[in-house]
């Protein structure tokens, strides 16, 4: 809990810093932009023009799905592998499909299967993996920094799919490429980010996206699910989504990370759902082409109710369709960078 | 630096390269052209231009990345990182005649990219080569079918195509 209070602490420091996407969107044209980055380990570290580099890369990846052979060459003869300490299936089987489009192979690696469960460290599992000739590790874990700590260690290129708290870059990257998508642009939307924050390592990450790609980001959700270092970041802060609803362009609902809770952060599913729930009756009041997000699984009448979730404004299929562009725009962006980096 | 093409002479060569296709054309049938990025896709919009016009009916138009084809991609010396860019062919291309269009032939490594990404889109009746030059210099067994211009350079001289819509003035030059 130490290292994960550690990690949050150091995000402050940055969360005063301005968003200056505009300027960096500017700058981007007139000179040669070069991506050198072998490992993604969080979007905090990035700049505007990084991120809006992987959305423009990711645009040239989406019709390969389209095609009648949904698969390029750029990484033949290259080995993922998808080192999972945490259950995932959308995010696993997402990387996965990426990769295999790009025509790497891939290799499955789940806690409960492998020698982890005998006691061995995450670092010698991936020196192991390193060994047998791993080319990328996609890592979740559920301690905050666990990806950090693998990049510094081996040679192979690393992409955090999820640690702890801290970040899940390809879900944000997803969310603004789904946005961008529908409005061109990030710059001067209002966006929601509703549920439990604390918890969620999704709202970080789409808070280092959207508010560098210059959105205004408010957090909602119950006091006992805010983070304490809310109140230092570069967002709003509200705890009735009633106040908010009206005038955000983009609503991200969070899911209620039930494994995750501990003591009783709300009174009962039906107190929370009333409060923070997307209901038919709050989206009446909301923009008539608001985008309603959720990064999945969906808890059908919890967070959102099913006709919001299947509405017309939901772009939630949307999202996963564009993870899988996004993922194999890192996962080749990481790859062109390691081939062009003396080891 | 010396030009070898002026735009009138550019002109001079795309009306050649139309009249060409467009004799075949009226043999095997209405041909699709599908321009290799960046270059090759505006000269393929100029040629499916005039060759609709020379034809008297609309030629499809397509434009292709092949960046995920080439073959340096994991090169260490690799001439930097290009930018990855949408393939956009808004038609089918099972049993077409595909006029693959490109600015300059040289070692035949992007036609080579090209074909690789093409027969990833469809099965094409047949794929032919259309340049506006030609060059010595081939590290691959291709030729073009039609040829604008053949030019007499160097192995180390570059031929640099530059064109108004992205360059601001048609002109070919060697360098």
């Amino acid at each position: 809990m130490n290292r994960i209070l550690s990690i949050v602490e150091r995000h402050t420091h940055h969360g005063s810093r301005k968003p200056h996407s505009t300027t960096m969107a500017m700058t981007r044209k007139g000179k040669q932009f070069s991506w050198r980055r072998k490992h993604l380990i969080g979007l905090r570290d990035l700049t505007a023009e990084e991120i809006l580099y992987i959305l423009d890369t990711a645009k040239g990846f989406e019709q390969i799905s389209t095609r009648s052979v949904k698969k390029a060459p750029p990484l033949r003869g290259k080995v993922v592998v998808n080192l999972f300490f945490e259950d995932s299936t959308r995010t696993r089987t997402s990387f996965g499909l990426a990769a295999s489009r790009l025509s790497a192979d891939v290799v499955e690696f789940t806690k409960k299967s492998s020698a982890v469960s005998k006691g061995e460290t995450l670092l010698d599992t991936a020196r192991n993996l390193e060994a047998m000739g791993v080319d990328i590790v996609v890592i979740r874990h559920n301690a905050a920094g666990a990806p950090k700590l693998l990049s510094r260690s081996i040679n192979a290129c690393v992409i955090n799919a999820g640690d702890g708290f801290c970040e899940h870059p390809t879900q944000a990257l997803l969310d603004v490429y789904t946005i961008r998508q529908m409005r061109g642009s990030l710059e001067g939307l209002k966006i929601a980010i509703v549920g439990d924050i604390s918890h969620s390592r999704v709202a970080r990450s789409d808070m280092w996206a959207m508010t560098k790609l210059g959105a205004e980001v408010t957090l909602v959700g119950p006091p006992t699910l805010m983070p304490a270092e809310a109140s230092r970041l570069p967002v709003k802060v509200s705890y009735s989504l009633d106040e908010v609803i009206e005038h955000v362009d983009v609503v991200n609902m969070l899911r209620i990370q039930f494994e995750r809770l501990g003591g009783n952060p709300f009174p009962s599913i039906r107190e929370y759902s009333r409060y923070f729930g997307l209901t038919v009756e709050r989206m009446q009041r909301a923009k008539p082409d608001i985008l309603v997000m959720h990064p999945g699984p969906i808890n059908r009448g919890l967070e959102i109710e099913s006709e919001v979730a299947d509405g017309k404004n939901s772009v939630i299929l949307d999202q996963v369709r564009n993870g899988l562009a996004v993922r194999m725009a890192v996962l080749f962006l990481v790859n062109q960078a390691a081939a062009q980096t003396p080891l | 630096m010396k030009v070898i093409l002026d735009a009138e002479q550019i002109d001079k060569s795309l009306l050649g390269l139309t009249e060409e296709i467009a004799d075949r054309a009226l043999q095997s049938g209405d041909p699709v052209i599908i321009g290799v990025r960046s270059r090759g896709e505006i000269l393929a919009q100029r040629l499916a231009g005039r060759l609709s016009e020379r034809l008297g009916r609309p030629v499809h138009c397509g434009t292709l990345d092949i960046t995920l084809y080439r073959d340096d991609l994991n090169a260490p010396h690799s001439s930097g990182h290009p930018l990855v860019q949408t393939t956009e062919i808004g038609f089918d291309i099972d049993d077409k005649t595909v006029i693959l269009v490109d600015d300059v032939l040289y070692t035949g490594r992007s036609v080579r990219a090209a074909l690789s990404a093409l027969i990833d889109l469809g099965r094409p009746k047949a794929i032919r080569l259309a340049v506006l030059v030609e060059r010595g210099g081939r590290e691959f067994p291709i030729q073009a079918d039609y040829i604008g211009y053949r030019a007499e350079v160097g192995p180390g001289q570059v031929v640099q195509v530059n064109l108004i819509e992205s360059d601001g003035k048609d002109e070919v030059v060697v360098e």
